[in-house]
């Protein structure tokens, strides 16, 4: 129901992206833009990657569609977000900037999400309620049960979304977590980025069902399988899935089928395991082009603000590269510090109800 | 001041803190209305209810992780895995994740959570109800393990590691529970985390250990006092962070150092004391720095025959005091 639309005779048509979604146009165009500042960060990424100035890419090339349609129906602030490393446009979606990205992918002390202590795109930012993010895939999954067991509990209205691969979704952690979330009703969004593939093995060898999204009924939960193309298709799922666990009524399942446009990262090359119609396949899947499209279509985005968008996230992309480029290494001396609390650090005290952490 | 045995301290450390911070939580297999396999959560369920102590579907891993999650939201959660036995399922969010939360966040989170687990041999347990696990995490920098040895301490401990900003692994031998009492006092109180104590005095040999085994190591003093080898008995109370300084303190001054833990002694913690000495007091040592530790088996079988030999005794200890002191 929430494809994109199709007649009776099969012939496509092209609703109004705003009577679709109920968005305003500033609003869509504000979608794009984020997806575009996503894409050229990601892009910017891999140049420093293979000119030696940073020494790992994880790229989330072909999921901005999906994070941004989702995160557009979230309340950065309010909402947690438990992300992975490929979500470059939630965490700007969730105020992250540019800035701060590229101090992350450099390594650099001002790395608001670690200090320089963790490889690029493990993200995390306590000022937004991105919570921190490691490496062995699919843990997040039970804390943002957590996350959402105490804000039931403390009665405060908040929801947590967690974001992961199709990958990951086979750990048990997830299985736990879902579990959890759906015996308790709890206030969480579970988003499986589907892009079939974990690294190099395809989903027909991962996964022994077509769509994700039915294991939902195993956990009494809804869930929904989307086209992760499909910006607004994404949105209209979330919000309705955001109306349900702030009503009480639990967690919410959503598969989004995306497409990689790269390898799984800097030190991968996936010609060697997908065949060059599968790759032309994927890019015809790229979200950013298609939304593009969408608005010009509907007569939201016309040339002149294209245009000022793109100069826009090119001046950002390189402002964001020299700041962080500039930008100090961490000190040396500071190696063991952070290991257990220090004086100033967070969660030394229970943060009052309906706070967030210091 | 009231007489209480180990799991009653427990279970008053838990509810006195319960009711002292309203962001606690208990979550664990069958702690609501059963109050644990044991009862060291008896009767928090009657009296703070379904919110604040969950049971949990068999699944440690989530335990754990959902801990880690509820902490970084503003509670407190202390989280009980039935049996150290089964822990492992847990081992990634405690090493991966609740460890180091801190560390690769720069301090700007923190994961304030309590990981009681019961642990040890000597009640039957066989292989998957009496292993002592606390090796593993001793390893781990960012988390704190504690084991106390008395109902005084346990309660104190208890408190200062729900208190604690840092997640702490708390290890209970289960073989505690019931058969040691001790006076607790009625009002508030907390013992540090990090700090040993020299729970006897004495000139010719120290016994570090920790648990069960402080009492055993008191028993085997006792033995040999009669024969005139004066004993000291470190209780170390919290593995990490070690408190270096009084058992380097105690070697200093007997020159002697036997390590006594149930667990098996190859890459032990015994192995990490002895290493210290050797290399805080070498100058002081006037014996080889000697463990005492349990059987190179997994963990202790079934059969009682089988089960008697694998566990360490207080004579066991007296006949390695005795060596020692000989030495």
């Amino acid at each position: 129901m929430y494809s994109r639309g199709v007649t009776n005779s099969g012939a496509p048509t092209m609703p109004d992206p705003v009577a679709r979604s109920g968005l305003p146009a500033a609003r869509l165009r504000e979608i794009y833009r984020l997806m575009a500042l996503a894409r050229a960060l990601d892009e910017r990424a891999w140049i420093l990657n293979r000119s030696g100035r940073v020494h790992f890419v994880i790229s989330a090339q072909g999921h901005e569609g999906a994070e941004a349609g989702i995160c557009a129906a979230l309340t950065p602030g309010r909402d947690w977000l438990l992300p992975y490393y490929r979500s470059m446009a939630a965490v700007l979606a969730f105020g992250m900037t540019p800035r701060e990205v590229m101090l992350q992918q450099f390594g650099r002390a001002d790395d608001p999400g670690s200090g320089g202590r963790q490889m690029p795109a493990h993200y995390g930012g306590a000022a937004h309620r991105i919570f921190s993010s490691s490496s062995p895939v699919g843990t997040q999954a039970l804390h943002a049960v957590g996350i959402a067991l105490a804000a039931k509990l403390r009665g405060e209205s908040a929801v947590a979304i967690v974001m992961m691969g199709e990958g990951a979704s086979n750990q048990g952690d997830v299985h736990e977590a879902l579990n959890f979330a759906g015996i308790h009703r709890l206030p969480m969004v579970l988003l499986i980025e589907n892009n079939g593939y974990a690294i190099s093995v395809p989903a027909e060898k991962q996964i022994a069902v077509r769509d994700l999204a039915v294991r939902a009924a195993g956990y009494n939960m809804p869930g929904v399988t989307v086209d992760g193309t499909d910006v607004l298709g994404c949105y209209l799922v979330m919000r309705e899935a955001v109306a349900r666990a702030l009503a009480g009524d639990g967690p919410t399942f959503i598969e989004a089928k995306v497409t990689r446009l790269t390898g799984h990262s800097s030190d991968d090359q996936q010609t060697k395991y997908r065949t060059a119609d599968d790759l032309a396949e994927g890019r015809g899947r790229d979200p950013l082009p298609a939304f593009r499209d969408e608005l010009r279509a509907a007569g939201l985005l016309d040339a002149a603000a294209e245009a000022a968008i793109a100069a826009e996230v090119r001046g950002l992309v390189d402002d964001a590269t020299d700041f962080a480029e500039a930008a100090a290494d961490p000190d040396p001396a500071t190696l063991t510090r952070h290991v257990y609390a220090e004086p100033d650090d967070a969660g030394t005290l229970s943060p009052p109800p309906g706070g967030g952490p210091s | 001041m009231a007489v209480r045995t180990f799991i009653e301290a427990i279970r008053e450390g838990l509810r006195d803190e319960m009711r002292r911070d309203a962001a606690m939580i208990v979550l664990g297999e069958d702690v609501g209305k059963k109050g644990g396999v044991f009862f060291a959560t008896d009767g928090l369920w009657a009296e703070f209810g379904d919110d604040r102590v969950i049971d949990t579907p068999l699944t440690e891993s989530m335990i754990v992780g959902v801990s880690i999650g509820a902490a970084a939201n503003g509670l407190r959660p202390v989280a009980e895995i039935q049996f150290a036995d089964f822990i492992f399922p847990a081992m990634n969010q405690i090493i991966s994740e609740a460890a180091r939360i801190r560390y690769r966040s720069n301090g700007t989170f923190g994961c304030p959570i309590t990981i009681r687990a019961p642990f040890g041999a000597g009640v039957h347990g066989a292989l998957y109800h009496s292993q002592s696990v606390e090796a593993f995490f001793a390893h781990v920098p960012g988390l704190k393990v504690v084991i106390p040895s008395t109902p005084y301490d346990a309660k104190g401990l208890l408190r200062s590691a729900i208190r604690d900003p840092d997640p702490v692994i708390y290890l209970e031998h289960k073989k505690m529970y019931r058969s040691v009492r001790g006076e607790v006092p009625d009002g508030e109180y907390t013992v540090p985390l990090g700090r040993a104590t020299v729970t006897r005095e004495g000139s010719r040999v120290t016994v570090v250990t920790y648990g069960l085994m402080v009492h055993y190591a008191l028993d085997a003093a006792e033995r040999v006092a009669g024969e005139g080898i004066e004993t000291e008995v470190v209780d170390l109370r919290t593995i990490r962070p070690l408190d270096a300084a009084t058992v380097l303190a105690s070697v200093r001054k007997t020159g002697k150092c036997l390590v006594v833990h149930e667990d098996n002694r190859f890459g032990g913690f015994g192995a990490e004391v002895a290493a210290l000495v050797a290399e805080e007091a070498f100058d002081y040592l006037d014996g080889p720095v000697t463990r005492l530790a349990g059987p190179e088996s997994p963990a202790a079988p079934y059969a009682s025959v089988l089960e008697d030999a694998f566990l360490i005794t207080p004579e066991k200890i007296a006949v390695a005091i005795r060596t020692l002191a000989a030495y």
